[in-house]
């Protein structure tokens, strides 16, 4: 069946085709499939952490330490004879969650921002975007690394560092997609009509500029998640004993001469997280694109 | 970018930074069992019993004079504490960039001209896959393997002599390069089919001209402006992402530097490597509008 449903012709004879639906565009668009299956199945798996692991990640097991997988330790246990599969997974709940967290304010307030200025124009405009412009001239590790470093570690820094730097693409995005959108006749048509200004805001000018920033969304998680755990390798991010895959790394970094596992696991299960969310959001991307 | 407004932008921060921390910065550095006169004098080395406009002109007097203040933990000017270490983590940035150009440039150029067919495909899939991961975790790795299995270089270090320096510093820089190639083949790319669907390569095309004057005189040229701009941007962030990797790999530079004050709570080092770093990138966004403006008669125009 097609998923196009031709509703009527046009003064050149053209078929007239409804806009198809989300899902059915969705399903037509292989990497949005993998995407979404590859990051369902991470999130089901962690979801249920508790029944999976058989273990709890805290415990300690000084019997058997640094060693390989075994029938009772699956992926092997830690220098501190914790169980590995126990703390990829619940480092995996922690590390996501946060990520996932972290972008919601930038977001939010990005495209608030991004919107306003693009609406308002004027010296508003030009200040804000003077803003964005000292916030990308730092290396974006330094910048992060520097206000947790400033503003204390753990979730917190985390929050107040992306808080006040993450939400500049945001407002680039949305700013830039504004200024198209406020020139188009429909806009124009809806404040002859006497809309009111929020009206026309929330209606008709946000509808046409999120799309952008919901795509983007995905890369940032993906983006977050790696800054998240690099923190947690330099001993910036999540506080012991929360387990994080950063933090796993880089104790199993001084035991690479005898034990690679401890390094390998929490790697692969974090490219796998975040080659999940990419694939997710290039699949949207092509979704969401206007046809 | 226009480098004015944002260099004063990016030196009222770092002066703001310390702003952040939570409480008298002096009792933090000292911790909570310090004599109340041990903190009042810190207070007073680091100028924070002064109003906040004083502090920001004793910055800015200092700035002016190459003066970053002093480090609490190490005793001596921060200047030289940088001067000392600035060598090689430029060093590199340097290898890291050369890498990432000889990697990503003929990728690129790959997919952009199989648009669609298997290598294009194979080509977006790795990078794709490459956006997942880690750069620390990538480092460890590649140390593992060509450090610890294949014994071809140190697993960390940074040797002696220019050779032995040289030596070490390449599994660093290639994991850097490596860090910023799955985003920037994806962008070369779309630069590269821009350039190839325009309407003066057919014409060129039409006229009969060869296929390689076709491909270096008119795709090279015209595709080697957005990458300019673009190659530019990402060394912007694989110089932070060097600052990661010389803790991987064990290096003494600029970003080891920075990393240690963190953990000695050296404030004033803290602010001037952070200086340093957006100073740095500027310079580089600097270069890239020079060389665009070079290659590109409409940019020189204007």
């Amino acid at each position: 069946m097609s998923a196009e449903a031709v509703i009527g012709v046009d003064d050149a004879g053209e078929s007239i085709v409804a806009r198809s639906s989300f899902w059915s565009r969705a399903r037509r668009s292989p990497t949005f499939l993998v995407g979404g299956s590859l990051t369902s199945l991470i999130l089901l798996i962690l979801f249920l952490a508790p029944v999976l692991a058989r273990h709890n990640p805290d415990t300690l097991n000084l019997t058997s330490l640094l060693s390989g997988p075994t029938s009772q330790h699956w992926l092997g246990t830690d220098d501190l004879g914790r169980d590995e599969w126990a703390r990829v997974l619940y480092g995996g709940r922690t590390d996501i969650e946060v990520g996932v967290v972290t972008v919601l304010f930038p977001l939010i307030f990005g495209v608030a921002i991004g919107t306003f200025i693009g609406y308002v124009g004027g010296v508003v405009d030009t200040i804000v975007m003077r803003v964005v412009d000292v916030v990308l001239a730092f290396p974006f590790y330094v910048l992060i690394i520097a206000l947790v470093a400033f503003i204390g570690a753990g979730v917190h820094g985390i929050f107040l560092a992306f808080g006040l730097t993450d939400w500049v693409v945001y407002a680039r995005l949305t700013r830039s997609s504004t200024i198209v959108a406020r020139h188009q006749d429909w806009v124009a048509a809806a404040v002859n009509g006497g809309v009111p200004r929020w009206r026309v805001l929330l209606r008709h000018i946000i509808p046409n500029t999120i799309s952008q920033s919901l795509v983007y969304v995905m890369s940032d998680i993906v983006l977050v998640i790696l800054a998240v755990v690099t923190l947690g390798y330099l001993g910036l991010g999540l506080q012991p004993p929360s387990p994080d895959w950063g933090a796993m790394i880089g104790e199993g970094q001084a035991y690479i001469f005898t034990n690679q596992w401890q390094v390998l696991i929490p790697g692969i299960a974090l490219l796998l997280t975040g080659t999940g969310f990419s694939l997710l959001g290039d699949g949207l991307a092509d979704v969401l694109r206007p046809q | 970018m226009s480098a004015i407004p944002v260099l004063a932008g990016v030196i009222i921060v770092t002066f703001l930074l310390l702003r952040l921390v939570p409480g008298n910065p002096a009792r933090e550095v000292l911790g909570i069992h310090a004599s109340p006169r041990a903190v009042d004098a810190l207070t007073r080395q680091l100028g924070l019993d002064q109003p906040i406009w004083r502090q920001f002109w004793r910055y800015l007097d200092g700035l002016f004079h190459a003066n970053l203040g002093d480090s609490i933990y190490y005793h001596s000017p921060v200047v030289s504490l940088i001067a000392t270490r600035i060598g090689l983590t430029a060093a590199l940035v340097a290898l890291a960039s050369a890498f990432s150009v000889i990697i990503t440039v003929p990728l690129a150029a790959l997919a952009a001209t199989h648009q669609n067919r298997p290598s294009d495909h194979a080509v977006r899939a790795v990078s794709l896959f490459g956006l997942g991961m880690p750069t620390f975790w990538l480092g460890i790795v590649l140390g593992i393997i060509f450090g610890l299995h294949l014994h071809w270089f140190p697993v960390g270090g940074q040797g002696s002599g220019f050779w032995g320096t040289l030596h070490a510093l390449i599994l660093p820089a290639l994991c850097a390069a490596l860090a910023i190639a799955p985003v920037l083949i994806r962008s070369l790319r779309v630069g590269m089919l821009d350039v190839l669907g325009a309407d003066y390569i057919a014409t060129a095309r039409a006229k009969g001209l060869r296929r390689w004057r076709v491909t270096l005189v008119h795709v090279v040229r015209n595709a080697l402006i957005p990458s300019v701009t673009l190659l530019a941007v990402n060394i912007a962030y694989l110089i932070g992402g060097t600052v990661v990797i010389e803790q991987v790999f064990d290096l003494n530079g600029l970003g080891t530097l920075m990393l240690n004050s963190i953990g000695n709570r050296d404030f004033p080092v803290i602010q001037g490597v952070t200086l340093v770093y957006a100073l740095a990138v500027i310079v580089v966004i600097l270069i890239s509008d020079l060389v665009t403006a070079r290659l590109d008669p409409r940019v020189r125009l204007r």
